[in-house]
């Protein structure tokens, strides 16, 4: 039971932060001191306590975007386990149930942004579902490796696979998963090389460029639940690259923090030392993400055989 | 390869002449000396129109710039009535200025191919090319622009507010998909009527205005004004004015370089050298503070010279900071060259095949980064330029790293000419007073400023005050060329191809 309302706490707490560590990250290499680690929290705390300006043309699903996008995430954070703890809510096949919910947030995004009939935000949608169309198949294969190497159609079971040991030959498959699962994370978390987080250029934006027309809590609504988005992803990522876990809950728990506090300071570090890809690159970035995953699937089947 | 323009008046670059030394001629001649100069590898400079005592008469000028022979012709024509045939579509260079012509005087360019107001404001007479009624205010950006038909094309409009801390202009982008068939610019939100107000001068605002055309470049502006006074009141600088001059116009190249490779490294993503250069830029802003006490040049040219002398003590502390900066710049720019994920970005990014730039009249580095070898300081020098020479830095590749190179280029340049001016400050009076201003008179001086070619022309009447003056900023002439490099690229490329001409509003808008 502890575990599980820690679970919940983390999921609900820590998300701003790991964007504070990437700011302090990136700043800390431009030579400037930056914001607060918690500057992320004062910002979204600051946004749900203002009003907002919401566009005549617009309908329910303008509002509703946000909110289901948040539902989505956050029930999505429920399936999956943090560290050695098993996750609040598992059954088999919940994978599916992971990834789609994943879609939906995504669906509600874009139609949240063609209902403002903005063409920044037509743009922008258009943009985030082509590139979703290649990330998301690279994701079902990381899981496809997960669930051959486990046995099991439950995400706590195959993210617990690695730390419960392997043979060396399912070491390259899990190394190329990792890799290709990392670029996932990029993209799907609007990273720099795919997303530029904090251009302020309209044309060139992927998915800030879709809650352009969000104001005061809605906006706050969209940061929150993309920076625990991220806070998903990289637990994921971690189970594979860092599938170390201690007999001590105790342990495991600060552990699991250091971690992804580390992984927000590696994105940070890669958002440092380069540049955006050109638009037209992209889905050669993520078809290689793709093909890391896919090929890792392969070995694995081989190996087996 | 001249034997052209003998038409025409030659002159050279901040020299004045007798009004009545610019040849009248017909407008056929006057058209064709137009086209042959253009043909032998002249460009123009300017074009501009003057009302005359008859409200249906009107004189229209053209200065045109002979790079290869430091020389410029200047010739004049009269129109009488509401219209003449267009040069447009023979010279596509003067397709703005044309257009300038017609909002002004209210003369319609006839086949004009693209036929628009450029500032959206009444004439100064009482036609209007576009039969506007003389009552109702003109607003900015209404009117006619480019569209294209079909399944799946798509219109972004962008401006005239925009998400960033710079000045209104709109951008409508005619699209298939992420690709751009054609970008239409709209500016004219700035017009703040510069050219009028200058009329009747000079008084004690003159200077203040000509500062003030387009804030970045401050020291070319003023430069330019100044150089039309001294040129008409026949008033010899001293060289150390002149030097202090030509320091005063690097440094302000140098802050606005670095700053510009900068800004194009923020906006490929690239924070490194975005964060270091933002820095830089300051460093050498406070050089020029050092200089004139202001950042960005104010009140350090002044008729007769400059409103600042320099000492010894400041001299040595300038080329202190000077070697530091160079320092800092130096690592954080070969940064840009070194990273792959960068380069892969600009190159190929934006390009303007040479041809276009010499169709269309670009100048300054975008120009140069075209394989066009066009510098002021180089074929038209004045001042110091005359005797200090800076080679002009080209590239071949004209796409947006081509841009990025030259300014990297230029930047070297201007550090060496600063350190081997400071080096050798000569003696003399940095001011001598300017006299009273011949009558009748013509002048034309250019200017390379940082973004390129600043032409400041002025006429004045039988009191030697100016009856006319004509400011041409180098963004009037190279906005085209941003529109042409966007033709067949990803609209999310515009940013940063934006940011490689980085061309100002004001200085357009006026």
């Amino acid at each position: 039971m502890t575990d599980k309302i820690i679970h919940i706490l983390l999921l609900i707490v820590m998300p701003p932060l790991l964007l504070g560590v990437i700011n302090k990250t990136k700043a800390w290499f431009a030579g400037r001191n930056g914001p607060p680690v918690l500057q992320s929290y004062y910002d979204i705390i600051k946004l749900l306590r203002k009003g907002m300006v919401i566009s005549t043309t617009t309908t329910w699903i303008f509002i509703a975007g946000p909110v289901v996008t948040l539902a989505a995430v956050l029930l999505a954070g429920m399936l999956i386990p943090i560290g050695s703890f098993n996750s609040p809510i598992a059954f088999a096949g919940d994978l599916i149930l992971f990834a789609y919910l994943f879609g939906l947030a995504r669906f509600f995004t874009t139609a949240a942004a063609m209902d403002t009939g903005s063409p920044f935000e037509g743009m922008g949608s258009a943009r985030e579902v082509t590139f979703a169309c290649l990330s998301e198949p690279a994701m079902f294969f990381a899981f496809l490796v997960l669930a051959k190497l486990s046995g099991s159609l439950t995400l706590t079971h195959m993210l617990h696979g690695p730390a419960e040991g392997f043979s060396s030959a399912m070491a390259a498959p899990l190394i190329l998963v990792s890799i290709g699962l990392f670029v996932v994370l990029l993209a799907e978390t609007c990273r720099i090389p795919v997303d530029d987080p904090n251009t302020h250029l309209e044309l060139t934006m992927i998915h800030e460029v879709m809650v352009l027309d969000h104001s005061g809590p809605l906006l706050g609504i969209i940061l929150y639940s993309a920076a625990m988005k991220m806070f998903i992803l990289g637990t994921v990522l971690l189970h594979i690259i860092l599938p170390f876990q201690t007999r001590t809950m105790w342990i495991n728990w600060p552990m699991f923090i250091i971690e992804l506090l580390g992984l927000a300071i590696v994105i940070g570090i890669v958002e440092s030392i380069m540049a955006r890809l050109r638009m037209r690159h992209i889905p050669g970035l993520l078809i290689a993400a793709l093909l890391f995953c896919g090929f890792g699937f392969i070995l694995l089947v081989r190996y087996n055989q | 390869m001249t034997q052209n323009n003998y038409s025409f008046a030659k002159l050279t670059n901040g020299r004045a002449v007798r009004l009545d030394t610019i040849p009248t001629i017909a407008f056929d001649g006057f058209r064709q000396a137009i086209l042959d100069g253009v043909a032998y590898g002249q460009r123009v400079s300017a074009m501009f129109g003057d009302s005359t005592s008859q409200s249906d008469v009107t004189l229209l000028y053209v200065v045109m710039a002979d790079d290869e022979q430091n020389q410029l012709y200047v010739g004049r024509t009269q129109i009488e009535g509401d219209q003449f045939p267009s040069l447009t579509p023979d010279c596509p260079q003067v397709h703005l200025f044309e257009r300038e012509i017609a909002e002004q005087f209210g003369l319609k360019p006839i086949g004009h191919p693209w036929f628009k107001p450029v500032r959206y404001h009444h004439s100064k007479t009482s036609r209007d090319a576009w039969n506007r009624p003389s009552n109702q205010p003109i607003l900015p950006g209404v009117g006619d622009f480019f569209q294209v038909g079909g399944d799946e094309v798509h219109e972004v409009a962008v401006g005239p507010v925009h998400a960033g801390i710079i000045e209104p202009g709109h951008f409508r982008f005619q699209c298939y998909g992420e690709q751009v068939f054609h970008l239409e610019i709209a500016l004219g939100f700035q017009h703040r009527g510069v050219e009028q107000a200058l009329i009747g001068g000079p008084n004690n605002r003159s200077i203040h205005y000509s500062e003030t055309l387009a804030g970045d470049t401050t020291i070319a502006h003023a430069t330019g004004y100044c150089q039309v006074l001294e040129a008409l009141a026949h008033c010899q600088k001293t060289a150390r004015a002149q030097m202090l001059r030509g320091v005063a116009l690097e440094l302000e190249r140098l802050a606005n370089h670095v700053g510009d490779l900068g800004a194009i490294s923020g906006d490929v993503g690239f924070l490194p050298t975005a964060s270091y250069c933002g820095r830089i830029r300051g460093d050498y802003l406070n050089m020029t503070a050092l200089l004139c006490g202001s950042r960005f040049g104010r009140g350090m040219i002044r008729p007769g010279g400059v409103g600042f002398d320099i000492d010894d003590n400041r001299a040595s502390e300038l080329l202190r900071r000077l070697d530091k900066a160079e320092k800092d710049t130096t690592v954080a720019i070969k940064l840009l060259w070194d990273t792959p994920s960068v380069m892969a970005r600009l190159e190929n990014t934006g390009t303007l095949p040479k041809s276009i730039a010499i169709e269309l009249g670009i100048v300054g580095p975008a120009a140069r980064a075209s394989d066009l070898p066009r510098d002021i300081r180089q074929d038209q020098p004045s001042g110091i330029f005359r005797f200090s020479h800076i080679p002009a830095s080209t590239c071949d590749t004209g796409d947006a790293f081509g841009r990025a190179f030259v300014r990297w280029l230029e930047i070297q340049h201007s550090i060496q000419f600063i350190r081997e001016q400071i080096g050798a400050i000569p003696a003399g009076s940095p001011l001598v007073k300017v006299g009273s201003l011949a009558a009748e008179s013509f002048v034309a001086t250019l200017n390379e400023g940082w973004r390129g070619e600043v032409c400041h022309i002025a006429i004045t009447n039988q009191q030697g005050n100016f009856a006319r003056y004509k400011i041409v900023d180098p963004s009037f002439h190279n906005w085209a060329a941003l529109a042409y490099a966007l033709r067949n690229q990803e609209i999310s490329d515009f940013p940063l191809c934006n940011k490689s001409f980085n061309l100002s509003y004001c200085g357009h808008d006026l």
